[in-house]
């Protein structure tokens, strides 16, 4: 294959992978804290939406991305304030919140459809040569750094540790003085500022234009991915390529002959998910060792903050 | 505590007062959000709500669409409140549907054009065992590898839409369909009778009724209620009694899986009368909330599911009617959903604004 | 049963009473029409051409018609309570826009035989129940002629939804095009399994190019390949509406959906009393078939190719299916000028000979 064409298909497949690795990322710091939030595809469409809106607006692609990583973030909080502060069921609040995203959005972006927000510049405006580099972008760079930096922060830094205690165990954490439900809201806001950040990406980058409904279930893909990554960040970037790999291979293939059905490789992201949750869920409870390849196990659980 | 917005108290035993009156709190609140949204939108907000809440109710076609919407909701709801309250999360419910669609569907189809009088149970058994057998696979995972039943069931879900495409796709095609991927039009024999002639009404609610009273049975009179209950307000008790969680979680997939499977024929034999690739339309996922809002009751969660019935048909009246966006709805039933959702912190708790005098003591 | 609503109705039926108001007062009432959209009126494509249709039957006959439109019904069991909602409200005429809306539309004509029923892109037919599609396949033959002639690289990619006949045609018509003016063309078809979805296009688009194609047809509703085709300098066809605002540059021409003009005759026939059923499907002649202005990156050469295709099909002179034609595995379906009868092209299940790849069945 000529060099240009693999580096087109490796520059293809970061893009596809760019949004599944923000969302999945920030729903890794959400369930690392012991919260389940099912509401990712509610807020990366809300941020798809904000940050569209706003480029259209401003013109900057800076208060664009901004505004979609504040808009993630109200909804990520707005979850919060549900779970957190009111102790409603997760699972349903996060379905309500997705419901919520999908409709919201719609609802204001009805005026938006069709406006364009021009090509966001890619690597080659830098003056860097090839066909990778005009496939690639600095956002994908970022979230590549940003792999580093929340596997740094949760395993290198005292926040991160708190972080993970109040996941592990709320009410011993809780009475080690660990305020539990901040350090939650505050996981909460990251995660949507991450869902709304990469729904940004799908608006601004990857098509560009805003369309209702343009997640297209990206947002459950993240959800899978951080279970397949066994919530360690850099498993979440492998999955991540080899969820988006798949996709951009399987298009390949078929441009170039192959016969592959496309329904049945299309089912091999979840099976492989289920897979690696039954591996990573028997070396849990067998050795200690690899304690830390299973679920925070306060996830999804209510923290009614007594004592 | 300091760090909770609000001061919740616990309160030594959940409050009968505010079981019953939240959810009428949470509708004013709703319908007071409601007021402010079509208003912002401008549109004549006593209008739109009329048309969500009343009109579909004054028609004997509302009311037929309105048992038709509610039958699967209820019916997977009901199913999947028991391993709610046992802590067992089943929420792949969307793709226990989509299975017990496509095996019971395959039946009436094999048999295709005839059947007889005995196809239709036929298909609404192998519709629930179709269900029944996609949810024991992550009750297997649970009990077998200690997986996460939240995750596989829902991984499960994509892989049973991807399913019913190959089969529609594949060897269930409609000969006649010109390659498009759907089945052929059952047979009438395959095909569920209807309750109220000249509308869509099945006798799935009827069937939907009859389990939620078994369920209010089960749940407040036998000993499996009981269990199921205990498991999940104390499991290390449950343990101590040598109640079986294994076998709980077993059972609890086995319910919700099957009356999630049914709910899937019921519509592939009711209102759509064919496989199609569309068929699972989030039935199971709008069921648990329906779950949640029936409070994991029988009897609530009947209440429940014709309460989010009427905001889908209500909403599409209200959309014909007033040209409203069909995203009103979502909008609307989103705002519904949280008050609801967020109202129940009363039956369990006093909120106060100030700060809690001493500490509060936790239900253990 | 209209009667008992209307009685019962009076609770919340403040629409009900404004309604009887202006229908008491107009000599005679609107006649009121409705119609079902599959996808949000604003996706530019699809829904957004048949709402066009919509406004211009408005516009065409003001008060004597009363439009409803439902948007974003999913084909699905939710269709048919829609369809059958509208003919409760006294719709007398129901115009349903998507292929997956065949069966509901279908069970829905069967209880109400004094409606009428349109289905667009659709095959079943009933007493009150019409059926009507374009000729899409004479846009996309048009279009493989701009293609072929701005192609440098011999390539065309087409990003294909499902393997239906209506697909496949727009296929084979494409290669057809063509190869009418480059015997060398070559075509990569890409399948996504999807009619939308922004990304997965996108995506597509990126894999077509990379692979060597600089001209990227679809047969999906969004306009991600096109704002693609774009960004990467290459050529686009626009669908189903005029895109050319997603690629000023990239776009050769749209092939464009116009429905105006059939709603119009419908709507019509119904007010006069001359409705009847049947099986339309139109083309460049009767104007439901548009293409696009020509964008920048058409010769004036191949304008010169594309209008006189376009003029012959017009007179019906030419017919870009038109023995002899072989299938991909060899065998003749068309002998020595001989065109193909709609109803083979209405199941077309096969390729052409000459395209690579297998169709998937």
């Amino acid at each position: 294959m000529p060099s240009d064409l693999i580096a087109g298909i490796v520059a293809g497949l970061l893009v596809a992978a760019t949004p599944l690795i923000l969302a999945a990322l920030g729903e890794l710091v959400v369930e690392k804290s012991g919260v389940l939030n099912l509401g990712v595809e509610g807020m990366m469409v809300i941020g798809a939406y904000a940050g569209f809106a706003a480029k259209v607006g401003t013109g900057s692609y800076g208060l664009a991305f901004t505004t979609a990583i504040l808009a993630g973030a109200a909804m990520g909080l707005l979850f919060g304030v549900l779970t957190q502060q009111l102790l409603s069921n997760q699972v349903a609040s996060g379905l309500a919140l997705t419901l919520f995203g999908l409709g919201l959005s719609a609802l204001f972006g009805a005026k938006s459809t069709g406006l364009t927000a021009g090509a966001f510049p890619r690597l080659d405006a830098l003056g860097l040569p090839g066909r990778f580099a005009s496939g690639t972008d600095v956002i994908m760079l970022a979230t590549l750094a940003l792999v580093f930096a929340v596997a740094y922060f949760l395993e290198r830094t005292r926040a991160g540790l708190v972080l993970r205690a109040v996941g592990e165990n709320h009410d011993a954490a809780h009475a080690i003085g660990y305020p539990v439900v901040a350090v939650r809201m505050a996981a909460l806001a990251f995660g949507g500022g991450m869902a709304g950040l990469g729904g940004a990406y799908l608006s601004l980058v990857q098509t560009p234009f805003w369309v209702e409904r343009m997640t297209a279930g990206r947002g459950w893909i993240a959800l899978a991915l951080v279970v397949f990554a066994a919530w360690q960040p850099f498993r979440v970037l492998a999955g991540a390529l080899l969820f988006g790999g798949i996709t951009i291979l399987q298009l390949h293939s078929q441009g170039f002959g192959l016969k592959i059905d496309a329904q049945i490789l299309s089912m091999l992201p979840y099976l492989a998910t289920i897979a690696v949750l039954i591996v990573m869920s028997r070396q849990g409870r067998v050795g200690s060792s690899s304690r830390r390849l299973r679920a925070p196990q306060s996830l999804g659980k209510v923290f009614t903050g007594t004592a | 505590m300091r760090d909770r917005w609000l001061q919740l108290e616990p309160r030594r035993t959940p409050s009968q007062a505010m079981l019953y009156a939240t959810p009428f709190l949470a509708f004013a609140l709703t319908l007071l959000a409601g007021l402010a949204l079509f208003w912002l939108l401008g549109k004549d907000p006593m209008k739109a709500l009329g048309l969500i809440f009343v009109t579909p109710l004054t028609s004997v076609r509302g009311i037929a669409e309105l048992l038709v919407k509610s039958t699967p909701l209820i019916l997977i709801a009901t199913g999947l409140a028991f391993g709610f309250r046992a802590g067992i999360w089943n929420i792949g419910a969307e793709g226990q549907f989509t299975v017990g669609a496509l095996t019971g569907g395959s039946v009436g189809l094999y048999f295709f054009p005839g059947g007889g009088p005995l196809l239709l149970p036929a298909m609404m058994l192998a519709g629930a065992l179709g269900g029944m057998a996609w949810a024991a696979i992550p009750a297997l995972l649970r009990t077998h590898f200690n997986a996460n039943e939240i995750l596989t069931s829902l991984m499960l879900v994509y892989v049973a839409g991807l399913l019913l495409g190959l089969m529609v796709q594949g060897p269930l095609r409609d000969p006649q369909s010109f390659n498009f991927p759907e089945s052929r039009l059952f047979q009438n024999d395959a095909l569920l009778p209807l309750l109220i002639p000249r509308t869509r009404a099945h006798i799935g609610f009827v069937v939907a009724l009859v389990v939620v009273a078994i369920a209010h049975v089960v749940v407040t009179r036998h000993m499996l209620g009981f269990k199921i209950r205990v498991l999940g307000d104390a499991p290390r008790a449950a343990a101590f009694a040598g109640f079986s969680e294994q076998r709980l979680v077993w059972t609890a997939f086995a319910i919700s899986g099957g009356l999630a499977g049914l709910a899937g024929l019921f519509e592939a034999a009711g209102p759509v009368g064919q496989l199609v690739p569309q068929l699972p339309s989030g039935y199971g996922f709008s069921a648990i909330i329906v779950a949640f809002l029936g409070r994991l009751q029988p009897l609530g969660i009947l209440a429940a599911g014709l309460l989010l019935g009427l905001t889908y048909i209500g909403g599409e009246t209200a959309q014909i009617a007033m040209s409203l966006p069909s995203a009103t709805t979502s909008v609307f039933q989103g705002l519904l959903l949280f008050f609801l959702l967020a109202t129940d912190v009363l039956v369990n708790y006093r909120v106060r604004l100030g700060r809690v005098r001493g500490a509060g003591q936790g239900v253990v | 049963m209209i009667d008992r609503r209307n009685l019962l109705g009076a609770v919340a039926g403040v629409v009900a009473l404004a309604a009887g108001v202006t229908a008491a007062t107009a000599q005679t009432p609107p006649l009121k029409v409705g119609f079902v959209y599959v996808g949000p009126i604003g996706d530019h494509g699809w829904s957004y051409q048949h709402h066009q249709g919509l406004l211009a039957v408005k516009k065409e006959f003001g008060d004597k018609v009363e439009t409803t439109y439902v948007e974003n019904v999913p084909e699905g069991p939710d269709a048919e309570r829609v369809i059958d909602q509208l003919a409760s409200q006294g719709h007398k005429l129901i115009i349903t826009t998507s292929f997956g809306f065949m069966n509901p539309t279908v069970k829905v004509a069967a209880k109400y035989p004094d409606v009428k029923f349109e289905h667009m892109t659709g095959f079943k037919q009933a007493d009150n129940l019409a059926t009507a599609n374009i000729r899409f396949y004479v846009g996309r033959y048009i279009a493989g002629i701009l293609a072929a002639k701005a192609s440098k690289t011999g390539m065309i990619g087409y990003i294909g939804s499902f393997p239906i006949p209506e697909v496949v045609m727009g296929i084979n018509a494409t290669y057809l095009g063509a190869k009418s003016v480059n015997p060398n063309i070559k075509m990569k078809i890409i399948w996504v399994s999807t009619w939308f979805d922004p990304g997965k296009e996108s995506d597509a688009a990126k894999a077509l190019a990379d692979q060597g194609v600089d001209i990227i047809m679809q047969h999906t509703d969004s306009p991600a390949p096109v704002k693609f085709a774009e960004e990467r300098k290459i050529f686009a066809v626009g669908q189903a509406s005029d895109m050319k605002s997603f690629g000023p540059n990239a776009i050769l021409t749209s092939i464009i959906d116009d429905w105006n003009g059939y709603y119009i005759s419908r709507v019509k026939a119904v007010l006069g009393s001359t409705w009847k059923t049947g099986d339309t499907w139109g083309g460049l002649n009767t104007g439901m078939l548009a293409m696009g202005a020509y964008g920048p990156g058409v010769s004036a050469d191949a304008k010169a190719l594309a209008d006189a295709a376009k003029d012959k099909i017009s007179k019906g002179e030419l017919h870009p299916f038109t023995g002899p034609l072989k299938k991909q595995d060899g065998t003749e379906f068309l002998k020595a000028g001989e065109k193909i009868a709609d109803k083979d092209l209405a199941g077309m299940n096969y390729y052409v000979e000459g395209i690579e790849g297998a169709l998937p069945k």
